[in-house]
């Protein structure tokens, strides 16, 4: 398996570079959304799929990266600075609205997080002081990194490429940390965790701050792929989809959102040629994927390929022999 | 047992609304001691102990550990301060392999926060992690999902879980609940290794008595959140309230 992932890693990076070469400019913007989309579900997968911590906000944290990153740049303050304050704006912002998740769970957090992100939204759409309200922001520039202009879509991308190598290298480091453990034990069993020293209320804000945090880099890299935002990109329907990115990858898996974000955004855009119909057969097709792999595509994975120890399996004793 | 007092509950009172279920209990526990706890279900043996632990705040009394007050302290708190437990279901995490279980109980007794993101995977702990596994003759299971157990593999994991972090202090709550009666020697054997071989105290809430009076050195019975007799195993055995209100005729 570890040789497959070593052969196939290359393979993958090689064929995304080279990805936008043949395509029209709708492709590579689809293609540089599902990069986009790809770091801010890494974050999502790492609130939820590892820590076990259901949020519905997510949208909200790209919508407050992309409208810091639209004020900053558009002042003048260069790309890299405002990319930094979206990320630890959102995680501080992320940090504050983990305490909710230390008293309540499940639906009753969820309710929580719907409640931010509408408020989110409400800011986005009414405080036209800071935000422009439904006017929005415009003209906002594409970055030069070291005389490198994005100008140019293929350079965007490949930009937007490089930053989700880097979050998604950072992400694979935390997971495979003690803290990625930690995280993981937090979702299993958070009162078995707490018994063996695993000070679950810092790792439950942590999992949301970070979470949040690769929401407002995400939203940093949104704002100057569209150089346009108003608030009809963050509502909650973002939040949802998401979510779906996350579940339909699987989540827990660190993949998952690589995968999800390719049927969450690319597959609807590939139906296209079904007609009118593409939304309807893209929703079945959810659906369907839903009922027959509820723990997402890598779950289906896992689940297809890993030996199942049968019922009676052999039991281990303490004088060494197996009965 | 002339060792040094390691925990003290003194007074503890928890009570669910009109219902005390501890009802002022007092005992101390000496290092190298094996205590044991039975009673009668309803009697308050786990609320006693998730008070001690910090998982439920107690109306009134005070738990010292080594002498601290540690009264109401949080459970992760208290884990590095040296006292370990195990739960009365089991409690491991079933979505993680066998050794990933056990590193796990112990990483967060390794360096900073910082360290344990930029440090080694294992955490350092890979050594005691393989002696864990050995000394449990887990090694079959090692890289196994601990979900996909059997139920005594599972107990040895929890148990073993227990004792990673080289605690001070062990409580565990029905050992040998749901466990056969080879394995229930073997973990016999194992608990009496630990308290010989590594100093362990443990206090252990039990039902099964042979259990109890074979591995405990000193015996406390509860009913109705009250302690009715403190004393070596023979003699609550023979004790005439431990019969009546637990043992039977």
């Amino acid at each position: 398996m570890k040789r497959l992932i070593w052969f196939a890693l290359p393979l993958c990076a090689v064929v995304l570079i080279v990805l936008p070469l043949g395509l029209k400019s709708y492709g590579i913007y689809a293609l540089t959304y599902w990069a986009i989309s790809t770091i801010a579900a890494h974050g999502l997968n790492l609130t939820l799929g590892y820590a076990g911590q259901i949020s519905l906000a997510q949208g909200a944290f790209v919508g407050i990266g992309a409208y810091t990153t639209a004020l900053l740049t558009t002042h003048g303050v260069p790309f890299g600075v405002a990319l930094i304050a979206s990320f630890l704006l959102c995680l501080a912002i992320g940090w504050l609205l983990g305490y909710p998740a230390l008293r309540v769970q499940s639906h009753y957090l969820a309710f929580v997080t719907l409640a931010f992100g509408t408020l989110a939204w409400l800011v986005f759409r009414n405080e036209e002081w800071l935000t422009g309200g439904v006017y929005g922001i415009s003209d906002i520039p594409r970055p030069s990194v070291f005389g490198f202009s994005t100008e140019n879509a293929v350079h965007f991308y490949w930009f937007s490429l490089f930053i989700l190598a880097v979050v998604s290298f950072a992400m694979w480091w935390l997971v495979r940390s003690p803290w990625g453990r930690a995280f993981m034990a937090l979702r299993e069993n958070p009162v078995r965790a707490l018994s063996l020293g695993v000070d679950t209320r810092r790792y439950t804000l942590m999992a949301f701050a970070i979470g949040a945090g690769l929401g407002g880099i995400s939203g940093a890299l949104f704002a100057p792929l569209v150089q346009y935002i108003d608030p009809a990109p963050f509502t909650l329907v973002l939040s949802f989809n998401l979510l779906l990115i996350v579940i339909v990858g699987g989540q827990g898996f660190f993949a998952g959102p690589f995968l999800g974000a390719i049927v969450a955004i690319l597959l609807p855009e590939w139906l296209r040629f079904t007609g009118n119909a593409y939304l309807l057969i893209y929703a079945g097709l959810v659906m369907v994927m839903m009922v027959f792999a509820p723990t997402g595509l890598l779950g289906l994975w896992k689940r297809l390929t890993t030996r199942h120890i049968p019922t009676g399996a052999p039991v281990a004793s303490l004088d060494g022999t197996v009965r | 047992m002339s060792g040094a007092v390691v925990l003290e509950v003194d007074g503890l009172r928890k009570n669910f609304g009109g219902v005390h279920a501890v009802n002022g209990i007092t005992f101390d526990v000496r290092e190298g001691e094996i205590l044991g706890i039975i009673g009668p279900n309803g009697s308050g043996k786990s609320t006693l102990f998730n008070c001690i632990l910090g998982q439920l705040p107690p109306n009134a009394g005070q738990v010292r550990i080594g002498g601290r007050d540690v009264t109401g302290l949080r459970a992760c708190d208290l884990n590095r301060l040296g006292v370990s437990r195990t739960f009365q279901l089991l409690q491991v995490f079933p979505q993680l392999s066998v050794r990933e279980n056990l590193i796990l109980a112990g990483q967060e007794h390794e360096g900073s926060m910082l360290s344990r993101l930029f440090g080694r995977r294992d955490a350092g702990l890979t050594g005691a992690v393989e002696n864990m596994i050995d000394a449990f003759r887990l090694r079959h299971l090692a890289d196994s999902e601990a979900g996909g157990l059997s139920y005594g593999q599972q107990k040895l994991l929890d148990a073993a879980m227990a004792f990673m972090a080289g605690p001070r202090l062990v409580l565990l709550d029905e050992p040998a609940g749901g466990v056969n009666l080879t394995m229930l020697g073997d973990l016999r054997e194992r608990l009496r290794e630990m308290n010989r071989d590594a100093g362990a105290t443990f206090v252990v809430i039990e039902h099964n008595m042979d259990f109890v009076m074979s591995l405990c050195t000193r015996v406390i019975c509860i009913a109705e959140g009250k302690i009715i007799a403190n004393g070596a195993p023979e003699e609550i055995r023979a004790n005439p309230q431990v019969i009546e209100a637990y043992l039977g005729h």
